[in-house]
């Protein structure tokens, strides 16, 4: 039998959190419970986060949006500011599990488990998110692309905790377009998704682009090359299909249950064509 | 350790294994067995539960974590009197909405809670609220009109509550 503990606050916490504890800790439980259930492991200890409120909210300050590690993908949905500055968060939020997986799961898990296929990490790479660390003995802060290290890898101490995740609501970008490809739309894993943030001027030339693919690397995948192609050019196919071959190339897909490393591959560079269809406000509407 | 929770409306204090699956706990404890256990991995909706009004996966959770919350199980959505069904569950037995009934306590309890927070769904929208519940039978159809038809029988009674209130 495991010992259960629900702390209901940070001092609670860390009383319980010491080091050698051999504590798994876990918010909403819909990825580590059914690691237990696969026993991928069998820790002595768990410990709960859904009670401590200091970890669950969302607020909107100076023009950056914190969103704290334990609210669920649900509660993120229903508050108005993330729709409207942070729409390719929402989006990937909206195909993300099932209704029940979004009222259990939160965003801060979806960091922690660090899958290649979590369906918030292309949005949170993109739009730069910065994690915020916490410990009994202080806090750091770093860049989402620095923490997580590798599938199922973050450099999160032991007796630490993601705390929250903080995003500069991004002024310049009038295209926030987020695709996941997989076996259905819903309760799928992603074979293949791509983030994509975008400035379009009046005439029709990329001004900005900032790309990030998730399924088709052992982390979330960037193409800084991808992204220069089509920056200066006007939006076409013929572009597209250039800096799609480019990420063909860049990425480092798997074969598995759910698709193989070809089909990965060649869906990574479809993504990016289907940024043709798309529809964006015109510029002058937005900041510069 | 000893766990305290509201269950379908009663109190209850049971002394349960901290990391006992609340599946289980409901099932083989507290002999509620109108939740189902498909997958027991998230997947399928069959052991959803309504915690604080909300549909979660009992297959998820663990016995500490009940603890102070209100829970609503399949068996605590009628009516008071003891014959009297949800018009949810009214609705899914005149639609033919059921085959074997594996998925029907998921489905209906993930509709309650779709139409709670959205009295008026499209049925794009209905398909949306009831895509974390598999129904192996392939019934979605029926499922969707008889949901679809809830929703206008419940409208009709708050419009009717409200002529009445006023």
């Amino acid at each position: 039998m495991k010992k259960v503990l629900l702390p209901r606050s940070l001092p609670e916490l860390w009383d319980q959190l010491q080091t050698g504890s051999e504590a798994v800790v876990y918010a909403g439980g819909t990825d580590l419970l059914v690691k237990l259930r696969n026993k991928v492991f069998d820790p002595p200890l768990l410990i709960c986060l859904e009670r401590i409120e200091e970890l669950k909210g969302i607020c909107e300050d100076s023009g950056v949006i914190r969103i704290g590690s334990c609210t669920t993908h649900a509660a993120i949905l229903d508050e108005p500011c993330i729709g409207r500055h942070l729409s390719v968060l929402d989006k990937s939020l909206r195909v993300l599990g099932s209704p029940p997986i979004r009222n259990m799961g939160t965003i801060g898990g979806n960091i922690c488990t660090a899958s290649p296929a979590g369906d918030t990490l292309p949005s949170l790479y993109a739009l730069n998110a910065d994690v915020e660390l916490l410990k009994r003995t202080g806090k750091r802060r770093m860049p989402i692309k620095d923490f997580i290290t590798g599938p199922g890898r973050t450099c999160l101490e032991e007796d630490e905790i993601l705390a929250a995740i903080s995003i500069r609501i991004p002024q310049e970008y009038n295209v926030h377009h987020f695709e996941k490809v997989g076996q259905r739309n819903a309760l799928a894993c992603a074979v293949a998704s791509l983030s994509s943030l975008l400035r379009i001027s009046a005439d029709g030339v990329v001004e900005k682009a900032v790309l990030a693919w998730g399924s088709v690397a052992p982390t979330i995948l960037t193409c800084a090359e991808a992204e220069k192609a089509l920056i200066g050019e006007k939006l076409s196919l013929l572009r597209l299909q250039e800096a799609a071959a480019m990420v063909r190339d860049a990425v480092r897909p798997i074969t598995d249950v759910r698709a193989d490393a070809d089909y990965r591959r060649t869906v990574s560079g479809n993504l990016l064509l289907r940024l043709m269809e798309i529809q964006h406000t015109p510029t002058e509407d937005i900041a510069k | 350790m000893d766990v305290t929770f509201v269950l379908n409306g009663k109190e209850v204090c049971i002394d349960a294994n901290p990391d006992r699956k609340v599946v289980d706990l409901l099932r083989e404890e507290l002999h509620l067995t109108g939740t189902k256990e498909g997958c027991g991995a998230g997947e399928c909706g069959a052991c959803s539960i309504l915690v604080d009004g909300e549909t979660r996966l009992s297959c998820l959770m663990l016995a500490a974590q009940l603890e102070g919350r209100v829970i609503t199980t399949i068996e605590g959505i009628s009516g008071p009197e003891k014959e009297a069904l949800h018009p949810v569950q009214e609705s899914f037995i005149e639609h033919g909405a059921i085959q074997c009934g594996f998925c029907t306590p998921g489905m209906v309890l993930a509709a309650v809670h779709l139409l709670e927070k959205n009295p008026n769904p499209s049925r794009q929208e209905i398909r949306e609220g009831l895509s974390g519940n598999l129904c192996r039978c392939t019934g979605y159809v029926k499922i969707v009109d008889a949901v679809e038809r809830a929703s206008r029988s419940m409208e009709r009674c708050r419009f009717k509550t409200v002529k009445d209130g006023a």
